[in-house]
């Protein structure tokens, strides 16, 4: 009886949440669906249908066809640098060294700056200006006798993107060495202990023993980069502006819906972001919740 | 049994609440659907008190919003009974404050009067959506027509109703030099194109860097100047009227000058803004430089001496041709105080505002008639050409092509600057004009 009416105050409690996210989240996904399926072009509203047409427009569109290879770049690096270095990090801290807590808050800090702020430095660090107006990177490099090392960085054609990752690298690879020290911390000391007994090398330890224990934590820093970087924006905007050679969907959608009045293609872009990122976090939501109820 | 009330009474509450809450929205979203503006009649919707007038801008900082402060003291002065509210926005050339006033706009709260660049990014973007209302009344009774020079008009008109009043001039065509490195190469002022690719190779040769250049934005400003000087004023026109074919030799010849003039730049105009690549010049790094005369007040502030750090001329093959493009007021269809505004605009057009604005701005009056003496150096030689010239319209700075093709062009220009491709470049023009322009 008590619990039924527990249940009943429990419902009535979280409804004002429920319709809200009814509306605001679920809603404007419904709305943008409708506005991507539309000749809305200009300032007024203009709901006439026009099939999938915005999404085989931008399927043909050049710029996104720069803007999927930009992402794929971007991804690859950002995600496969930042794991790298990451675990790396974490191996190194776990090795019980002295100042570790101060060694952790320094690796953890750049992700407490925001991302416009990391721009606006690597902006300066990455300047590709040659000759007298060298300065950042290249000046250093050149003053230490590393002339080879001197490139025009973020400007570079074709694979400026990877340019713009190294400074999300600097910037996320500290928040995953936290994700890895935690699951180092949580493999207990004896799988180890008998590892070494049996004869195992530190590397194999590593390589049969620690690495597969730490797929779990793999996949989740795997996800929550993977989703930042189909979604960054704020990064690019800072260091480069609004160039095309390092154009993302994001950045296409703001310029298609703001700028040209595009609309019914901004709400395009919308979708398939939403749809990419969705495919991305879907199985991941699935796999923890399934795993929490064994639990 | 005091407890349960308790909690149904908060229960409900809370459910009050956010049902309060989500009215609005819920309502909003509805009323966006619409399209209010297009068939609010403005006379039927006469205010109740003209005692003041909302005018929204982006202009927040620097001469701009100095200058916009000077214009509403002459406002202040000519109609004391009306409050004057500033509705500014801030946000890098308005990119924000004209993402709020779409919105404003679609839910049906238009302010009385809006800033905009002249030309079609107004009438492109609000006149197609039935929002501003045609001032030739105003033109005419404050004799405007007279003291604006002759072909302006045209380039701030739709079907022969005027939209806006221009209250400020800049020019975009002007070739910023650096006298010293042109006098110690023994190169000219170059009026033609040809004379300027000469006068760059040679500077190439002697070890000088020829040309300064920016941003993706820059490089259409340089686009439409080389556009300008290859195919003249008339044909110009003609590509935004739909009159001269954008698949044509002509502008085929337009752009391969285009891509010869970019061969010339500095290697990282990716990472430069247009003050860096300004600065370049004024500093010797680099003998030329394309950008609007807004450059002008950045070389006085960084203390640099027009006509020994700097000379400018008509950028090449436009010799005669002012390139403008000008900050002017609207008045909104459905304008809540559509007197009000009338008077702010009257004071926007007049030579005491004007005057009042434009030094402070760095800029020249949309009159031809205002006070020399008020203007520096280069403005003073900006407003001579202004009254003599022929005009012609920009396109990066809005006045000749509307927002939605703007954005195809700078996207089709962004591809080509990482291709390279004349004719791929060439052909996505064309589809730009069929798609968004005049062009059928």
């Amino acid at each position: 009886m008590t619990k039924d009416k527990d249940r009943f105050l429990n419902i009535i409690l979280v409804s004002p949440s429920i319709v809200a996210v009814l509306i605001f989240v679920y809603g404007f996904i419904a709305w943008s669906v409708r506005v991507s399926l539309s000749k809305w072009k200009g300032l007024n509203p203009d709901y006439t249908w026009n099939s999938i047409n915005n999404y085989i427009g931008l399927f043909n569109d050049p710029r996104f066809a720069v803007d999927v290879k930009n992402t794929l770049i971007f991804t690859g690096v950002f995600v496969l640098g930042s794991l790298l270095l990451g675990f790396f990090l974490a191996v190194m801290l776990d090795q019980g060294l002295r100042g570790e807590g101060f060694f952790r808050s320094l690796f953890l800090f750049p992700m407490a700056i925001s991302y416009i702020v990391t721009g606006v430095v690597w902006r300066w660090l990455m300047n590709p200006a040659m000759g007298s107006r060298m300065s950042g990177f290249n000046l250093l490099f050149t003053n230490l006798g590393l002339d080879s090392l001197v490139n025009a960085w973020h400007t570079t054609p074709q694979w400026g993107m990877a340019a713009i990752a190294l400074a999300a690298i600097w910037q996320m690879s500290g928040y995953t060495m936290a994700l890895y020290l935690a699951g180092l911390r949580a493999i207990p000391q004896e799988l180890k202990e008998a590892a070494r007994i049996d004869g195992a090398s530190e590397a194999q330890i590593y390589r049969h023993i620690m690495i597969p224990l730490l797929a779990p934590v793999t996949l989740s820093a795997l996800i929550i980069l993977g989703h930042m970087s189909l979604k960054v924006f704020d990064l690019i905007v800072a260091i480069a502006g609004k160039q095309l050679q390092l154009d993302v969907p994001a950045i296409y959608m703001w310029q298609a819906t703001f700028d040209g009045l595009f609309y019914g293609r901004g709400a395009a872009i919308g979708i398939i972001l939403l749809l990419s990122v969705a495919i991305l976090i879907i199985p991941y939501i699935r796999y923890t919740l399934r795993t929490e109820a064994q639990q | 049994m005091n407890k349960k009330l308790f909690y149904l009474l908060s229960a409900l509450m809370i459910v009050s609440l956010a049902l309060a809450s989500c009215a609005p929205a819920a309502t909003e979203a509805p009323a966006a659907t619409e399209a209010p503006a297009t068939e609010a009649p403005a006379a039927t919707e006469a205010p109740a008190a003209a005692d003041q007038v909302e005018v929204f801008s982006w202009w927040t900082g620097g001469g701009e919003a100095a200058g916009l402060e000077a214009m509403i003291k002459v406002f202040n002065a000519t109609d004391p009974n009306i409050e004057f509210i500033n509705a500014a926005v801030a946000g890098g050339a308005g990119t924000n404050a004209r993402a709020v006033l779409a919105t404003r706009l679609q839910a049906g709260d238009p302010p009385d009067s809006w800033q905009g660049h002249a030309g079609q990014e107004l009438i492109g973007t609000y006149v197609a959506a039935g929002q501003i209302e045609p001032l030739n009344d105003l033109y005419a009774s404050e004799g405007w027509l007279d003291v604006m020079p002759e072909t302006l008009i045209p380039l701030i008109s739709q079907d022969g109703n005027i939209y806006s009043v221009p209250v400020n001039i800049h020019r975009a065509n002007v070739l910023w030099y650096n006298p010293g490195l042109l006098e110690a190469n023994g190169v000219a002022v170059p009026s033609t194109m040809d004379e300027w690719f000469a006068a760059m190779d040679t500077l190439q040769a002697a070890g000088v860097q020829p040309l300064a250049l920016g941003e993706q934005w820059t490089k259409m400003h340089l686009f439409e100047t080389v556009l300008l000087g290859t195919l003249g004023p008339d044909a110009y026109n003609g590509l935004w009227d739909g009159s001269t074919d954008w698949g044509s030799a002509e502008v085929k010849t337009a752009l391969e000058n285009y891509a010869k003039v970019l061969s010339y730049a500095n290697s990282d105009s990716a990472s430069l803004t247009w003050q860096d690549a300004s600065q370049l010049v004024v500093n010797g790094e680099a003998a030329f430089n394309v950008m609007g005369d807004w450059a002008a007040g950045y070389f006085i502030e960084l203390g640099k001496t027009a006509n020994t750090d700097y000379g400018w001329a008509a950028t090449p093959g436009a010799n005669g041709i002012f390139q403008f493009l000008s900050d002017s007021f609207v008045l909104a269809v459905g304008a809540p105080h559509r007197d009000a505004a009338l008077e702010w605009l009257k004071v926007a057009g007049s030579k005491e505002g004007q005057e009042a604005f434009n030094p402070v701005k760095g800029s020249i009056c949309a009159r031809t008639d205002c006070d020399k003496s008020l203007f520096g150096e280069y403005l003073q030689s900006a407003m001579d050409d202004w009254s003599s010239n022929t005009v012609v319209g920009s396109l990066t700075h809005g006045v000749v092509a509307n927002d939605s093709w703007k954005t195809e062009i700078d996207t089709a220009l962004g591809l080509f600057l990482a291709s390279g491709d004349v004719a791929a470049f060439q052909a996505s023009l064309v589809a730009a004009c069929a798609s968004s322009g005049p062009c059928k």
